[in-house]
């Protein structure tokens, strides 16, 4: 057995017992349990210093309480940005950040996409990489899974008007989930090497320099941040290379830990999921049928990466093919875009192969709740279709899907895929791509598709060559990643009101079963086919067109 | 019909008609354009554009007009049916009262208006809907209540009301008609029939919302083409812009309009199918939810039992011996022709006892015909009065003549009602010889049909008027989930709401007054036409052959039309591949010719390739119009294995399909001198 297929085997060996555990915190952060310990009580005396309440709440209000959140939420990060030149913990004395560049990072970070047009060590502040950016991606990851709380809900309870309550859902998430994660990973980190201080940047022996100089190494919060980058599927280093740089990912040990991370919370949830709608054989099938896919992925990336030669190009030797690949196919299916290599340098098909992980709509494991909230989408237009062709009205869950889930569940799936191609097109057209892009011919074009890729999928990963820093692409972006980011969050949450009133229908012998293999490879080509048929021609601009001329 | 259907098809190129369909409104503003950018081309002595612009207007408008054809061909199938249900009344005739005189004429049956008198005589059938005003008969309603016992029809009280299509059997009667000519309930049904009023279903709705989405994503993918080909030109440096006629024919080839087109046709032939069973669907949303039934309730009689008793054995009274009855009992049926009497002769006749011969008999005898008054019937010879009759009748009779009889006798008849069984009482002289016990009969087959019923995830639920025990042991017999007995509209109506809230959809059959309200609360409800007018009015379907067993071939209807929705569906949106590989590779050539590999099935150009696809995308249409109007075959088996089979056939059959026929239309472009 090569190195590649060892690792992976290793990943998903460590992996599965891991998501067993973490499927349990799941579970305790959708219901708590109801007893008297400090643990239970500490999020409700949260929300209740908030000046906020505990109650149910219908779709509608818990729409308007994610979205002000979320909303404030932007503001805060922006006006840190601006003004911390002014602030405290900014031993580097960076200067404010300008003001498109504030917005299209404070969007992205809200929006869970960590698309990042700067360059952490270079231009943030402790104070903005911790209060701003920090507490977004424990923010941004708690809203997707709260998003996805109040869906399951709505799919489990009977003739019920409220799907949960919001600040509830946030702060459990983070209190039961995200934060005990968090921490035990940024201890782990430390111990691999990656620095946690709050002191100036140290001037060392510079090694690659032959005569006596010395160079000032960046350094900070940095394990604090990573953990959570890496397990909320938010994907934005604290540095501007992100985990290919040797502080953030110094080890091959940190690196599995990494990869874990990133994959852990979206792995559990379909185990918890199993367990919430009673039904863990559902939640196995799901699981199981995302490793089939993530590993088709990843062999067809490693292989057209170490076919001919193994291309190290844009690659940290100390990962190599094998860690750089799989890492690139994990970070494209979840929507975290963290990277530890450059995509960019990636041969064509390889290249192709994160940017069409991305272009499935991040459901294949996805990002942090919104993966599998995304994934509902797919599976009520699957059971749709499935339910068609056994002569039911289609239904999911006992709960019949009429029009108004179907609109709902269209826009979800929708929308990432019409933002994508409108971004690339207004990009493309009005950004002068052939004269700021690096590479010229098709893989200029793969550069476009991919930044706009990623930041309507909410991934944040980055091909390199493309001018993010342009006022255009960060004004563009940040309407593309806040749209593609909360309108399929209403979405989702209209659907989950509807689905919440309405009846559960016993099962019977014709009842579709959900949980079978053929339900299964059934849910995967409808993916495929909505992906393949939104992106082929872009595709054949893009990587195909590269790879023919190439070859 | 199909020069009626060509010239409808035209009709419906109005943009208010094709609005409705959002799918085919795309196909139809792409044809407007491309015909627009053809005559441009053309005035600009642009004949290469112009030419090929020309064959793609002329084949989108071809896929408007297919898709036109295929709704107004199922349209006028319904005509065609609701004709024909028409001339069946015509036929009917009626012998109507001249004024206030009593001379008759005789007229077609739709000529009857409010307040017209007319005579029926046994052995004809009620004209039209009325009131007796006049004379007592026997009428048989047996198709409503599935008794063969005929029930009494007479002037006032409550009994006088009788239905069109049932029939006379004794006796005539005058009856005033209580609805005006053409506005019975028959009529309300052809106008129905005839499509006027068809209304989208929800799951109709949902579909097209799914559909409509997906065609928006192509407009968007297939409008971004633009830019995406002025970037990779500067990109690359060389190439031309993609036309406007290639986007608008990749976006139709892409678009769903197998589905899109077929859609209104699926939905107006599902009806037409239940009407060829003679099942008027008042609504689609009523075809649909058949689809859906989880629970039937089905009436006892008439559906799980054959309606008519048989007998099944005698009980002599004490004193008597077994043969004396059986004789007696065998002489009083000898002219009785209903099923009932020649059960009692087949029983008899199997008991091994010498009996007289029939002929011999009824040349020496008279019979006495079952009459309303008596409600006894029998055989007269010489000083023999053979009776048969109900128990009160024949207990009556014998009182009236002084007779008694024993109380073990009357334990036996009590017996026989207990289990559900119907006792018929034999005496000669009006002295009390025995009893014959009547029994329903299973009808042959039902089990399994309640079987595969079964295996569809629909659970069978009995609905009889008798005893529990009784009840209990028919519908182990059958083989049925569950049964009610005792049922009274009252017990009906919260079976229903039952399993209602259990979030099941219920569907049943009724025919009485009483019905109407369970008939109202049920989601699928199959009033029988011979049922009263409530009934009717309750229901939401009406079947013309007042066959109870019908609901099981409704249920498979209702399946079918979704599962034809869905198989179309899936074909179409399987059929995009292949038309990417078309067209992708011919739309970019002059950009990136290595994109030529694309080209899998080595088209023999790039404008004919093209074509080649939307010609494919046009003429699919029509090949699936026999499938549309006849609706994928449906079998009885579990959703896992139905699935797998319809994913195969229309999913993988999709994808397959278009290579083959983008290539064949490819090559006979080629043969006609090709595209260049």
């Amino acid at each position: 057995m090569n190195g590649f297929y060892f690792q992976l085997l290793a990943l998903f060996v460590i992996l599965l017992p891991l998501s067993i555990l973490v499927a349990v915190l799941i579970k305790c952060a959708y219901s708590p349990a109801i007893n008297n310990s400090w643990i239970n009580r500490f999020p409700k005396t949260i929300i209740r210093l908030c000046g906020l309440s505990t109650n149910e709440m219908s779709w509608d209000v818990y729409a308007k309480a994610l979205m002000i959140t979320n909303l404030a939420g932007i503001a805060l990060v922006y006006l840190i940005q601006i003004f911390q030149e002014y602030l405290p913990l900014n031993p580097q004395g960076f200067s404010n950040v300008a003001s498109s560049l504030a917005l299209n990072t404070s969007v992205s970070f809200v929006s869970n996409t960590n698309w990042q047009a700067y360059s952490g060590e270079s231009s943030l502040s402790y104070l903005t990489q911790m209060l701003a950016l920090t507490s977004q991606n424990f923010l941004s990851a708690a809203t997707g899974i709260s998003v996805l709380f109040a869906l399951m809900r709505g799919l489990t309870r009977k003739e019920s008007s409220s799907i949960g309550n919001f600040y509830s859902d946030l702060v459990n998430s983070i209190w039961y989930c995200l934060l005990p994660l968090s921490f035990i990973v940024a201890i782990f980190l430390c111990y691999t090497g990656v620095p946690q201080t709050f002191s100036e940047y140290p001037a060392v022996q510079s090694v690659q320099s032959i005569e006596n100089v010395s160079e000032i190494l960046p350094v900070g919060p940095v394990a604090s941040q990573v953990a959570i980058k890496q397990l909320g599927t938010n994907g934005g280093g604290y540095y501007g290379i992100n985990s290919a740089h040797p502080l953030e990912n110094p080890t091959p040990l940190s690196n599995l830990l990494e990869l874990l991370s990133i994959l852990l919370i979206p792995a559990a949830s379909y185990l918890a999921y199993g367990a919430i709608i009673k039904n863990r054989k559902e939640g196995y099938m799901l699981y199981g049928t995302m490793t089939f896919l993530f590993i088709v992925f990843a062999g067809i990336c490693y292989h057209s990466e170490s076919g001919v030669i193994n291309n190290l190009e844009g690659k940290e030797v100390r990962h190599g093919v094998v860690g750089t690949t799989i890492w690139a196919v994990a970070t494209s299916l979840t929507s975290s875009g963290s990277i530890n290599g450059a995509h960019d340098s990636l041969s064509p098909i390889a290249g192709a192969v994160p940017m069409v992980a991305m272009q499935l709509g991040e459901v294949v494991f996805g990002g942090v709740g919104s993966g599998f909230y995304g994934l509902i989408s797919f599976i009520i237009a699957t059971v749709f279709i499935s339910g068609l062709l056994v002569g039911r009205t289609p239904e999911y869950l006992g709960k019949k899907i009429g029009s108004f889930e179907m609109q709902m569940s269209a826009v979800c799936m929708l929308l990432p895929c019409i933002l994508v191609l409108v971004g690339t097109a207004i990009g493309g057209k009005f950004g002068d791509i052939a004269g700021t892009v690096l590479n010229k011919g098709p893989h200029g074009f793969s550069e476009l598709l991919y930044a706009y890729t990623s930041m309507g999928n909410n991934n944040g990963s980055a091909f390199g060559g493309f001018p993010a820093g342009l006022q255009l692409h960060l004004i563009l972006g940040s309407f593309i990643m806040f749209g593609s980011r909360f309108l399929p969050i209403i979405a989702t949450l209209a659907m989950a009101g509807s689905f919440a009133k309405k009846k559960v229908v016993p099962k019977s012998a014709g009842t579709l079963p959900t949980d079978t293999i053929t339900f299964m490879a059934l849910l995967v080509t409808v993916i495929f086919l909505l992906g393949a048929l939104s992106f082929f021609p872009a595709i054949a601009l893009g990587p195909i067109a590269d790879f023919l001329t190439v070859f | 019909m199909n020069n009626e259907a060509i010239i409808d098809s035209f009709v419906r190129l109005n943009p208010k008609t094709q609005l409705k369909n959002p799918v085919m409104f795309v196909v139809y503003a792409g044809a407007i354009a491309c015909s627009v950018i053809s005559i441009f081309a053309f005035s600009n002595n642009d004949v290469s554009e112009g030419s090929f612009s020309f064959f793609i207007a002329f084949w989108l408008w071809a896929t408007v007009l297919f898709a036109n054809f295929a709704t107004a061909i199922a349209e006028s199938k319904g005509r065609a049916q609701a004709n024909s249900l028409k001339r069946t009344r015509n036929q009917l005739k009626a012998k109507r009262y001249i004024g206030n005189s009593d001379t008759l004429e005789e007229v077609s049956a739709s000529d009857i208006d409010l307040d017209d008198k007319f005579l029926v005589i046994a052995g004809e059938v009620i004209p039209a809907d009325g009131e007796v005003i006049s004379g007592m008969a026997f009428v048989d309603e047996s198709a409503i209540t599935g008794e063969s016992a005929p029930v009494i029809r007479e002037s006032g009280g409550d009994r006088s009301s009788v239905t069109a299509g049932t029939m006379v059997l004794s006796d005539s009667i005058i009856v005033k008609a209580s609805c005006k000519s053409g506005e019975g309930f028959i009529d309300k049904m052809i106008k129905l029939v005839e499509g006027a009023k068809r209304q989208k279903t929800p799951n109709e709705i949902a579909l097209t919302i799914l559909l409509s989405a997906i065609t928006l994503v192509f407009l968007v993918v297939c409008a971004a083409l633009v830019p995406f080909s002025e970037i990779s030109i500067a990109l690359s440096g060389q190439g031309k812009v993609i036309t406007p006629t290639i986007v608008i024919a990749l976006l139709i080839c892409l678009a769903p309009t197998t589905i899109g087109g077929l859609v209104s046709a699926i939905g107006v032939a599902g009806m037409n199918r239940l009407l060829k069973k003679n099942v008027i669907a008042l609504s689609g949303r009523a075809v649909e939810a058949a689809g859906d039934v989880d629970v039937l309730l089905l009436d006892k009689t008439g559906t799980i039992t054959l309606g008519n008793r048989y007998a099944v054995e005698f009980y002599p009274e004490q004193g008597y011996a077994r043969n004396v009855l059986v004789e007696a009992s065998y002489i009083s049926s000898l002219s009785d022709d209903t099923p009932e009497g020649k059960s009692i002769i087949d029983l008899a006749l199997s008991q091994h006892i010498t009996l007289p011969p029939k002929d011999e008999l009824i040349k020496n005898g008279v019979s006495v015909a079952f009459s309303a008054q008596t409600r006894v019937s029998g055989f007269t010879m010489d000083s023999r009065e053979i009776r048969k009759g109900a128990k009160d009748r024949i207990y009556k009779m014998a009182k009236e003549a002084g007779y008694s009889w024993s109380q073990e006798f009357e334990k036996i008849v009590d017996a026989i009602s207990a289990r559900g069984g119907t006792p018929l009482l034999v005496s000669e002289n009006s002295k009390i010889l025995g009893v014959i016990e009547l029994k329903d009969i299973v009808k042959t087959g039902i089990r399994d049909r309640f079987a595969s019923l079964r295996k569809m995830g629909i659970k069978t639920v009995m609905v009889t008027g008798d005893n529990p025990l009784t009840a209990a042991a028919i519908a182990a017999e059958a083989g049925v989930d569950d049964f009610i007995a005792e049922a009274t509209p009252e017990n009906k109506m919260d079976l229903i709401k039952k399993y209602q809230n259990e979030g099941r959809l219920v569907a049943m059959t009724g025919d009485g007054t009483n019905d109407a309200p369970a008939l109202a609360q049920a989601d699928v409800a199959v009033a029988m036409n011979s049922g009263t007018q409530a009934a009717k009015e309750a229901g939401n379907m009406i079947d013309l052959d007042s066959n109870p067993t019908k609901l099981l071939e409704v249920v498979e209807t209702g399946k079918q039309l979704l599962i034809t929705r869905g198989a179309l569906t899936t074909f179409s949106l399987a059929n995009d591949i292949a038309k990417y590989f078309a067209i992708v590779p011919a739309a970019f050539a002059s950009t990136y010719p290595v994109l030529v590999a694309l080209d899998i099935m080595y088209l023999s150009s790039p404008k004919s390739a093209i074509l080649s696809a939307v010609i494919f995308n046009a003429v699919i249409i029509p090949a699936l119009i026999p499938l549309a109007l006849r609706g994928v075959k449906y079998s009885a088996d579990g959703a896992e294995v139905l699935l797998r089979r319809n994913i195969l056939t229309y999913g993988v059959g999709g994808l397959i399909l278009p290579f083959v026929g983008i290539k064949a239309i490819d090559m006979l472009i080629s043969l006609f001198g090709g595209l260049s």
